[in-house]
């Protein structure tokens, strides 16, 4: 077979595979997915006939709940690195099978996160403006040109390694290490890379208070290393479930302990950091105000959310620390959830909306996303989650129910 | 007519040399696409692909650059129902443009901001204001977390209050430009910082960097009445705009690099505003920058602002 041909059964192959032979379920979580995404175009193209003034955001709070859900997904993209560091570097057997999906989630939550970014766009038909070569991109100058840089490169080699180990899956070959390694390893150093500039672009405005620490990357890094896996370990405990795939208590436990420190550490920055502008007091203060408090006598509508966030993380932490409640299933995917929650209200509320509130001259407007935000946020967690399924779907079928292309071996 | 008042200014500038051209091998493919797309499109549609291919104006010839200005003094006319003329007039070399406002005098009535509307071609609706007039305790003196942008008496000043206009504040080191991912917005030799609304993506990251609030989002599609427009506009400024990009003061490029005032120093009833030349020794903003009390709004954020507020009295 030359490799045409090979591309080609490989290409009609999987696309059998993602689309035949699941079970009712899968077919009404497609179902549930597509929904999602028709109602989130119709929601768009409102957007996209009357501008972003169908949003509630306006000048004083400029990024909103858009912003807020590509920051987290940059975590959640990022993130998948804790599973191939151990995975590959270390040659740990357990989590070696695992770290392929890492890599599929890397590629999604990128996708996602791309998409966000354009809807948020004043002018998304223009988007070829930060493309490399073709636009005028403002090189060394601006983080947010160099965020489509290395956006864009982690994209490419997770999807590159991603695939190749699937196509060879595929038609039964080994993979050839010479090509998969450097790009792996290559790999690790782009995902802490595209969170720290990601935190970069908030963390470089003196104009924002909040935002201008120096802690702020590592604070990414570190609940990202939260988020991630939290969402890879349910998934694993569903697929084991109802498919053949195969993965050892073992490695979830350790997984799941790797968060602990993660969480722990996130918990000491933020600590340092609340204690920093709680003690020196100064007017910069205001925006921690508003976040957990409110202003001028006024409750602040995310002051719940912040105390939300706080609360899931100290709970969490426990869960995953304590050896008896990490191996507990129960306890441990309560852990999960509360873990994303917390992050996930962290990067996509308490991040983006206390930075603009009150704006630099002072004033509070207060922000609370519209339906048509919701609605098209809505779409893009859609086709992230299709994407993410289907490939998994491949994944699976391939890797663990062992089938082969004619002709191969 | 009224004779205006002018600036003391050096002699006129040369005829424009145009900007420096820069190497876009990747236009011509743009062309071929737009050649092969447009034929057997309509008219309406061939503009649109024209917009969507279009070039920064930095890396616009000469001739392409009239070329521009001549299509879109078509298109406003045709939209306005009156001649518009749009220019590109360029930065007068010897010149670095500086702002000055008198704390003691300004009384809050917000001349300056209506008056810039008119002049800038700003949409009435939904309302865009370049320029924010802060309320402010006597008391307390400059402290932003205490400052009012909405106050509304039936009378100015209210008693024990003080008002700060802020608008851009043509920054020396702007954060504003650093961030912009595509570079569409630049500072002029003559300082002053501009945006070219073809170019920018609406990102809105220049909004969040600028420490002083001053840039605008065309969150909704801009409106202007046609008997309202201002028909002398410039590229870089005052010319209508469009939905979904960033805009803000310009320092009225379209009247000072004409030897004219900016509108809001014509139309503030109590003299608070002065403009000049900042590298003229011999100008009013060098005076009051040497002899006055000045304050420099953020200053610890080092972004050198050209705008200068000082007590007169
Ligand atoms: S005031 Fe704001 S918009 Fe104006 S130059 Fe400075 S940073 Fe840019
Ligand atoms: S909104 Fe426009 S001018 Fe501002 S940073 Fe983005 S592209 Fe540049």
């Amino acid at each position: 077979m030359n490799v045409l041909s090979k591309f080609g059964s490989f290409v009609t192959g999987t696309a059998r595979m993602a689309f035949v032979g699941g079970n009712r379920y899968y077919y009404a979580w497609l179902g549930v997915l597509a929904l999602c995404i028709v109602q989130a175009v119709f929601a768009f193209s409102h957007q996209f006939q009357n501008g972003l003034i169908v949003t509630n955001m306006r000048d004083s709070v400029s990024w909103g709940y858009y912003i807020g859900n590509f920051t987290f997904l940059v975590g959640v993209a990022a993130a998948a690195v804790l599973l191939v560091v151990p995975a590959y570097v270390y040659d740990w057997k357990p989590i070696k099978e695992v770290a392929l999906f890492g890599e599929l989630l890397a590629v999604c939550s990128i996708v996602m996160c791309l998409l966000f970014v354009l809807v948020d766009m004043g002018r998304p038909d223009r988007f070829w403006h930060i493309v490399p070569f073709l636009g005028r991109m403002n090189l060394p100058g601006a983080i947010m040109a160099w965020d489509a840089v290395v956006l864009n490169i982690y994209l490419a080699v997770n999807l590159v390694v991603a695939s190749y180990l699937v196509y060879c899956g595929y038609h039964g070959i080994h993979y050839n290490k010479k090509f998969v390694w450097p790009l792996v390893i290559f790999s690790i150093p782009m995902a802490i890379s595209i969170h720290t500039v990601t935190a970069f672009l908030y963390n470089g405005m003196a104009s924002r208070p909040y935002w201008n620490s120096a802690i702020l990357a590592p604070r990414f890094i570190a609940s990202a290393f939260c988020s991630g896996p939290a969402l890879l370990l349910i998934l694993f405990q569903i697929l084991r479930k109802v498919s053949a795939f195969e993965i050892k208590d073992e490695a979830i436990h350790k997984v799941a302990e790797l968060m602990a420190y993660a969480m722990g550490f996130n918990l000491f920055l933020f600590g340092a950091e609340v204690f920093k502008e709680y003690y020196s007091n100064t007017h910069h203060l205001v925006h921690y105000e508003y976040l957990f408090a409110g202003l001028h006598g006024e409750p602040s509508p995310i002051a719940l959310y912040a105390w939300m966030s706080l609360a899931f993380a100290v709970i969490s932490f426990f869960l995953f620390l304590i050896p008896r409640t990490r191996r507990n299933i129960v306890t441990m995917n309560i852990g999960c959830v509360l873990i994303y929650a917390s992050v996930y209200i962290e990067k996509g509320i308490a991040l983006i909306i206390p930075g603009f509130t009150p704006d630099q001259l002072g004033q509070v407007y207060e922000y609370v996303p519209s339906a048509t935000e919701l609605r098209v946020a809505a779409g893009v967690f859609g086709i992230g989650f299709l994407l993410f399924t289907l490939m998994v779907k491949v994944s699976v079928a391939i890797l663990f129910e062992r089938p082969r292309a004619e002709g191969a071996h | 007519m009224r004779e205006l008042p002018t600036l003391p200014l050096p002699a006129p500038a040369p005829p424009a040399e145009g900007y420096s051209r820069r190497e876009a091998l990747v236009m011509g493919l743009f062309a071929l696409a737009a050649a092969a797309t447009a034929t057997g499109c309509s008219a309406a549609d061939k503009l649109a692909y024209e917009e969507f291919v279009q070039k920064h104006f930095k890396d616009l010839s000469p001739e392409e650059l009239k070329d521009r200005l001549a299509s879109m003094e078509k298109r406003y006319t045709e939209q306005f129902g009156k001649e518009v003329k749009v220019s590109a007039t360029p930065p007068m070399p010897g010149v670095l443009f500086g702002y000055a406002l008198d704390l003691s005098r300004c009384i809050g009535c917000r001349r300056c901001v209506y008056g810039c509307v008119e002049e800038n071609n700003q949409s009435r609706d939904p309302q865009t204001h370049w320029i924010t007039v802060l309320e402010m305790d006597k008391e307390e003196g400059v402290n932003l977390q205490n400052a009012n942008a909405f106050y509304d008496h039936e009378t100015v000043p209210a008693p024990g209050k003080f008002y700060m206009p802020v608008a851009c504040q043509h920054c020396e080191n702007p954060p504003c430009v650093k961030v912009c991912p595509v570079q569409a917005t630049w500072k002029e030799p003559d300082g002053i910082v501009v945006i070219d609304y073809d170019w920018c993506i609406g990102c809105r990251n220049c909004i969040a960097a600028c420490p002083y609030g001053a840039r605008r989002f065309n969150w909704g599609k801009p409106s202007i009445p046609k008997d309202e427009l201002n028909p002398n506009t410039e590229y870089l400024g005052n010319r209508p705009r469009q939905r979904g990009v960033v805009e803000k003061c310009s320092f009225c490029l379209q009247r000072v690099r004409k030897g004219l005032y900016p509108k809001c120093v014509e139309v503030c009833p109590v003299g608070a505003r002065k403009f000049g030349n900042l590298l003229d020794p011999e100008s009013e903003i060098r005076y009051i920058i040497e002899n006055k009390r000045v304050y420099i709004l953020k200053e610890e954020l080092n972004t050198q602002p050209k705008f200068f507020y000082y007590y007169g009295l």
